[in-house]
C-alpha cells in the first residue's frame, strides 16, 4: 500500500483516548490508555495484543458502544461523541460495522436467521419488498458460505463457524464502509477464513472499505493488514506497516508475542522457542513520560525520551543488515 | 500403546423444522492412552457434536443417536443410564468448549466450584480444596488468584472466563480430557500457556487428550495424531507427520493450501471452492466430491472406503484405489510429499 500512503485520507482518527471502567473504586481498570492512531481510507488497520489488552473496548469505543473516560475519536471528520438523534445515529451505524468477538453471545437465540438479517435490511433499508429482502438474505448466506436451506434456523442450532458467519453477514448487509472485525475468523476453518479474508479483500477493493482488524493470529494479521498496532495493557506498544512489524519487531513485548505464535509447518514449531517479557519493561515512573516515538519512517514505538535513541539504533543496524 | 475410548460407526442426527439434519455420519475413531488426538476440518462437519457425545450433553429434545457406540473402560456410553452416566461425566472425562459460561455454574463462586470438583477424586478438607483451587487459577494464568476464586464467572473477561473452565476440568484430574476449540477465544501468549498445561498434564498424569482445533499452528505443537473432518465423518486420519507431510485426501490438500503462511499471492488466498452440503439432504457418493477437482466418476456414486496408506494412515478417498488414475498434486502437497519421502529415507520418524 506504499505508493497509496503519498495521498492518504484519515478516515478515523483517534488522540489520546482513555477508557477506565469503575473510575476511582478498588476494581478501577485502564482499559485503553492514552493511545492516538489514524486509520486511512482504504486501509486495513490490524490490532493485535494479548487477552484483556483493550482492543475490544477500543473497537467498542470507536463504535459508540462505550463512552470514552476522556480523548477524541473522530469519524469522517465528525467527533463520534457529538453524533445525537435518532437520524444521525442510524447513518453513523449504516456507515460504521462491528463483527462482534463472541458468536453465540451476539446473536439472539430466540430469532432465527432469517429474522437476524431481515430486521437489520429492513432497519437500514437496504431492501423493501419482502421478495426482495428473502434476496438479499439468500445472497450473504451465498456470500458467507452457509447453506440456504439453513434460513429458518436458530443461532443455537449452528456450530461455532456457522454463527460466525451470519454475524458477518449481518455486518456486510448495509454495505458499510468501515467494519470492526473483532476477532471473527478464530472460530472458523483455515478455508472458510482465506473464503472470508479474499471477501474483504475484494470490498476493500471495489468500495474503498476500510477495516480495523483485531485479531490473535498473527498470520492472517500480518496478510490482510497494511499497518499493524500492538497493544498491551492499554497501551499501544508498538506501530508499523505490517512486513516491517514482522521482519524488524523492535519493542520487546512484540517480540515475545510473535514468538509465542504457533507455526503450521510441524517441523520448525516442533523446534520453537518461546522469548519471555519482563512486564516493567513499559512500566515508567511517574515523572518520566513515555510515548509513541517514530524511531524510522512509519515505526512507531512506546518509550521514554531517554530510550528512544537506543531504539533508532536498533532501527538503523536491523535495516542496515539487509 | 492401548486403546482408551472407541468410537464406533457413531451417527447422530437432529430433528428439525426443516427435517431431519445428519450432523455425524459414521465416524470411526480410536482415542489411545497418553496420546493426544486434534480433530480438524470443516466448519459444521461434526466436530463438537461427536465429542459431545461421549460425555452426552447434546440437547436431548431433538438429538437422535441413530447407529453407533462409544466404548470406554468396557462399557458403551451411549448405552448406561443417566446416573451411571453422571459418574463419568466431569470426573473420568472432562470437557472444555469453545462457550465457556455453557459450564460454569453462574451463581456459585469460581473458587468453589474447583473445589467441589477437586474433591471428586481426593479425600482432603475441604480448606485444602479451596488452596488446590486458588493454585489452579494461578497455573491457567488468572491473576491474583486468592481473589479471583472469591468472584462470579460473569465478573471475568472473555478469555479469563476461559482459563477458569480450564481449571475446572483439570481439578479432577480426568483420564480423557476434550477440548473444543479451548484456545480460540485466548491470545497466543495465554494460548502457549495453555498448551504447555495441558502437555504438562499429559506427562504428569497420562491424560488422554482430544483437542478440536482450526489452527494448524496448535495443531502442529500438540498432536501425536490428526484426524481430518468432512461432512460428518472422517476423511483422514493419522499421524502428524503424515497429515503435514503425506496428506492423501483432496480436502486435506486443500486445508493445507489454505494457510495464510503457505500463500504467497498476495492478492488472493486459496480457499476450496463451492459450498459444504446440504445436510438435510441425503448425499450420494462422496460428500466432497462436487468441490473436489481431482473427483472420480465413481466419487458421485459411491462413497469411498478407508484406504490403508500405513499402519497409522488411512484415507477415505477413492484416489487410492489402485486402479485409479495417477493426478497432478497442487504443489504445496508435492513439496511436502518429498519432505515425507526423505523423513522416511532418513528414518527420522520410525512408525513405530
Ligand atoms: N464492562 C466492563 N466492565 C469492567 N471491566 C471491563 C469491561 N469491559 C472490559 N473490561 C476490562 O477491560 C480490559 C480490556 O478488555 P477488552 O475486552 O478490551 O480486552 P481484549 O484485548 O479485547 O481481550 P481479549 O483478547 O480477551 O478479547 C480487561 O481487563 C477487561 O476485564
Ligand atoms: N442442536 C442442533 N440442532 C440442529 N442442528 C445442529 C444442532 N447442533 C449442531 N447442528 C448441526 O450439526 C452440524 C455439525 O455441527 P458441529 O457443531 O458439530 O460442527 P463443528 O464441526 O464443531 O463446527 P465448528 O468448527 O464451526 O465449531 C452443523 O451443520 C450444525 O448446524
Ligand atoms: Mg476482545
Ligand atoms: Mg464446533
Amino acid at each position: 500500500m506504499t505508493e497509496q500512503n503519498m495521498n492518504r485520507k484519515p478516515i478515523l482518527e483517534v488522540t489520546n483516548l482513555c477508557k477506565i471502567f469503575n473510575a476511582k473504586t478498588a476494581s478501577e481498570v485502564r482499559a485503553i490508555d492514552n493511545i492516538s492512531f489514524t486509520i486511512y481510507e482504504g486501509e486495513t488497520f490490524g490490532l493485535v495484543g494479548e487477552s484483556g489488552s483493550g482492543k475490544s473496548t477500543t473497537g467498542r469505543t470507536i463504535i459508540k458502544l462505550e463512552e470514552p473516560t476522556s480523548g477524541q475519536v473522530m469519524y469522517k471528520g465528525k467527533d463520534i461523541t457529538k453524533i445525537k438523534g435518532r437520524e444521525e445515529l442510524l447513518n453513523f451505524r449504516k456507515s460504521m460495522q462491528m463483527i462482534f468477538q463472541d458468536p453465540f453471545a451476539s446473536l439472539n437465540p430466540r430469532i432465527p436467521v432469517k429474522k437476524i438479517l431481515g430486521d437489520a435490511i429492513r432497519l437500514h433499508g437496504m431492501a423493501k419488498t419482502d421478495a426482495e429482502v428473502t434476496e438479499l438474505i439468500f445472497k450473504l448466506m451465498d456470500t458467507v458460505g452457509i447453506n440456504r436451506s439453513y434460513v429458518n434456523r436458530y443461532p443455537g442450532e449452528f456450530s461455532g463457524g456457522q454463527c460466525q458467519r451470519i454475524g458477518i453477514a449481518r455486518a456486510l448487509c448495509v454495505q458499510p464502509d468501515f467494519i470492526i472485525a473483532d476477532e471473527c475468523l478464530s472460530a472458523l476453518d483455515v478455508s472458510i477464513q482465506a473464503q472470508i479474508v479474499n471477501l474483504m479483500i475484494q470490498l476493500r477493493k471495489q468500495r474503498n472499505m476500510t477495516y480495523l482488524f483485531i485479531a490473535h493470529d498473527l498470520a492472517m494479521v500480518k496478510y490482510i493488514s497494511d499497518r499493524i498496532g500492538v497493544m498491551k495493557d492499554g497501551k499501544l506498544l508498538e506501530l508499523a506497516e505490517a512486513e516491517e512489524l514482522y521482519n524488524c519487531p523492535l519493542h520487546p513485548y512484540t517480540f515475545s508475542l510473535l514468538s509465542a505464535s504457533p507455526v503450521t509447518d510441524l517441523i520448525l514449531e516442533r523446534k520453537r522457542k518461546r522469548v519471555d517479557y519482563d512486564v516493567n519493561t513499559h512500566k515508567y515512573p511517574a515523572d518520566v513520560k513515555a510515548e509513541l516515538f517514530e524511531v524510522g519512517p512509519g515505526h512507531f514505538v512506546y518509550c521514554s525520551e531517554a530510550e528512544r535513541a537506543g531504539y533508532e539504533a536498533k532501527y538503523k543496524e536491523k535495516h542496515a543488515a539487509k | 500403546m492401548d486403546t482408551i475410548l472407541s468410537i464406533k460407526d457413531l451417527t447422530i442426527s437432529f430433528q428439525t423444522l426443516d427435517g431431519k439434519v445428519a450432523a455425524v455420519r459414521g465416524v470411526n475413531l480410536d482415542l489411545k492412552r497418553g496420546e493426544t488426538l486434534a480433530i480438524v476440518g470443516e466448519s459444521g462437519s461434526g466436530k463438537s457434536v461427536s465429542v459431545k457425545a461421549i460425555n452426552r450433553i447434546l440437547p436431548k429434545r431433538n438429538t437422535i443417536y441413530e447407529k453407533g457406540e462409544i466404548i470406554y473402560e468396557n462399557r458403551n456410553l451411549l448405552a448406561l443410564s443417566e446416573t451411571e452416566m453422571e459418574d463419568v461425566r466431569g470426573k473420568k472425562i472432562a470437557m472444555i468448549f469453545q462457550d465457556p459460561m455453557t459450564s460454569l455454574n453462574p451463581t456459585m463462586k469460581v473458587g468453589n466450584q474447583i473445589a467441589e470438583s477437586v474433591l471428586v477424586k481426593e479425600k482432603i478438607p475441604k480448606a485444602e480444596a479451596w488452596k488446590k483451587a486458588v493454585e489452579l487459577l494461578g497455573l491457567v494464568g488468572i491473576r491474583n488468584p486468592e481473589a479471583s476464586a472469591n468472584c462470579y464467572p460473569h465478573q471475568f473477561s472473555g478469555g479469563m472466563r476461559q482459563r477458569v473452565m480450564i481449571a475446572l476440568s483439570l481439578a479432577c484430574k480426568p483420564d480423557i480430557l476434550i477440548a473444543d476449540e479451548p484456545t480460540t477465544a485466548l491470545d497466543v501468549t495465554i494460548q502457549a500457556q495453555i498448551l504447555d498445561l495441558i502437555e504438562e498434564l499429559k506427562v504428569k498424569l497420562g491424560t488422554s487428550v482430544i483437542f478440536i482445533t482450526h489452527d494448524l499452528g496448535v495443531v502442529a505443537h500438540v498432536a501425536d495424531r490428526v484426524a481430518v473432518m468432512y461432512a460428518g465423518r472422517i476423511v483422514e486420519v493419522g499421524t502428524a507427520e503424515e497429515i503435514f507431510y503425506n496428506p492423501q485426501h483432496p480436502y486435506t490438500w486443500g486445508l493445507i493450501c489454505s494457510m495464510p503462511s503457505m500463500n504467497t499471492d498476495t492478492n488472493q488466498l486459496y480457499s476450496i471452492p463451492g459450498a459444504p452440503p446440504n445436510s438435510l439432504k441425503v448425499i450420494k457418493g462422496d460428500a466432497f466430491a462436487p468441490r473436489n477437482r481431482y473427483a472420480l466418476a465413481i466419487d458421485f456414486e459411491e462413497e469411498p472406503p478407508y484406504f490403508k496408506v500405513s499402519e497409522t494412515h488411512y484415507a477415505a478417498t477413492w484416489l487410492l484405489h489402485p486402479s485409479a488414475p495417477k493426478v497432478e498434486l497442487p504443489a504445496e502437497i508435492k513439496r511436502r510429499h518429498k519432505i515425507f519421502a526423505d523423513m522416511v529415507a532418513k528414518k527420522e520418524w520410525g512408525n513405530d
